[in-house]
């Protein structure tokens, strides 16, 4: 009797692990979901909205200009941001923003990339903290799944702050 | 990388068939072979990702802690990711990041300091700096040879990837790494800086 108990807590635990280590695989290596928090991307984004974030852009280094990430935060990396690509490793950013008289632009270096939150008005970024670097992106939100009514991929930026180069496929 | 995964697919046909009633037709092989694969593979990657991870120390930027001949010799060592699950480390661990100028590539180098902490540099753009929150500064302990917070400054917490606990080949220098700051490179004391 004592040995079929036994039988059975052993399977258990088995499956147990099996199945944990496959959530795992999906979690890391396919999508996540996340629920949105704060003011910093509206209209796209607005807050307690729950999008899909897929993972294999990330890992195959796909991330485009435009696209919009969920990373770790630089100064807290327990803590995750959402923004929007806007220049990867060595592109033109603009760092003034569009009231000022004078533009100041400066090149995202290697391995970094530059993000902004479409709310520009209340959105710390790298305006505030510099570029970061492409490893703290974590996924690329791909859909948005909560509310109802506004289901399906997200739209463009709507800032217009993406300089476009001459090798930039229209 | 490549090396566990041809081994863990090995050894799952082989669990499969001992769990297996009958061994008798190839097909039957082939579905143990199968269920045993995607046991085996979740499994070794859900390791590899959480608990423990090998890698093989390149370069002379740790010598003479890590590869003391140099040349074909590389040490290989242990990296605990169990233990950076939360982002705690102490100075004078021996850690692996993600490096910050590519994201492809890791790196292993000494924790000097951590957020809050005052350092003097060898050779940034500053010579003194304050480690901003959330990030802390490494260094390689063959200063001149090591690519590492001096050039690109502090780095990230959210960049780690796991801390070096044993060497494990060659098996002559088996040892457990434990964590000692190298004479003179150390936070400042803000007390010895006014005095």
């Amino acid at each position: 009797m004592f040995r079929r108990v036994l039988g059975k807590t052993l399977g258990f635990v088995g499956y147990t692990i099996q199945y944990g280590c496959i959530a795992h695989c999906a979690f890391e290596y396919i999508g996540e979901f996340v629920v949105c928090s704060g003011p910093s991307m509206e209209p796209t984004i607005i807050n307690h909205d729950v999008v899909f974030s897929e993972r294999m852009s990330r890992h195959l280094c796909k991330i485009q200009k435009g696209d919009i990430v969920i990373a770790k935060s630089p100064y807290d990396p327990n803590m995750n941001i959402c923004k929007r690509v806007i220049g990867l490793e060595g592109d033109k950013v603009c760092t003034s923003s569009p009231s000022d008289l004078f533009k100041t632009h400066t090149y995202v270096p290697k391995g970094h990339v530059w993000l902004e939150g479409d709310n520009l008005r209340n959105s710390t970024d790298s305006r505030s903290y510099g570029p970061i670097p492409y490893a703290l992106i974590r996924g690329r939100v791909c859909l948005k799944l909560w509310p109802p009514h506004s289901f399906g991929t997200l739209s463009e930026s709507p800032t217009k702050r993406i300089i476009k180069t001459q090798s930039d496929s229209d | 990388m490549v090396l566990i995964m041809l081994i863990a697919t090995l050894y799952s046909p082989l669990s499969s068939f001992l769990m297996a009633q009958q061994t008798t037709a190839g097909r039957r092989y082939l579905r143990a072979f199968v269920s045993g694969f995607f046991v085996a593979v979740p499994v070794t990657v859900t390791v590899l990702d959480r608990f423990a991870y090998v890698a093989r120390v390149e370069g002379a930027s740790m010598q003479p802690f890590f590869n003391p001949e140099g040349g074909l010799k590389s040490d290989i060592v242990l990296l605990n990711r169990w233990s950076v699950r939360n982002y705690q480390v102490q100075r004078g661990d021996i850690v692996s990041i993600v490096s910050p100028k590519n994201p492809q590539q890791k790196i292993i180098k000494r924790v000097i300091g951590l957020e809050g902490d005052f350092i003097r540099t060898l050779g940034y753009k500053n010579q003194y700096v304050r480690v901003p929150d959330g990030h802390f500064w490494i260094e390689g302990d063959h200063h001149g040879h090591s690519l590492d917070s001096n050039s690109f400054g502090p780095v990230s917490v959210g960049l780690l990837h796991g801390r070096a606990s044993h060497i494990i080949w060659p098996p002559s220098r088996w040892q457990q790494i434990k964590p000692s700051l190298p004479p003179n490179r150390g936070p400042l004391d803000t007390k010895e800086e006014e005095g």
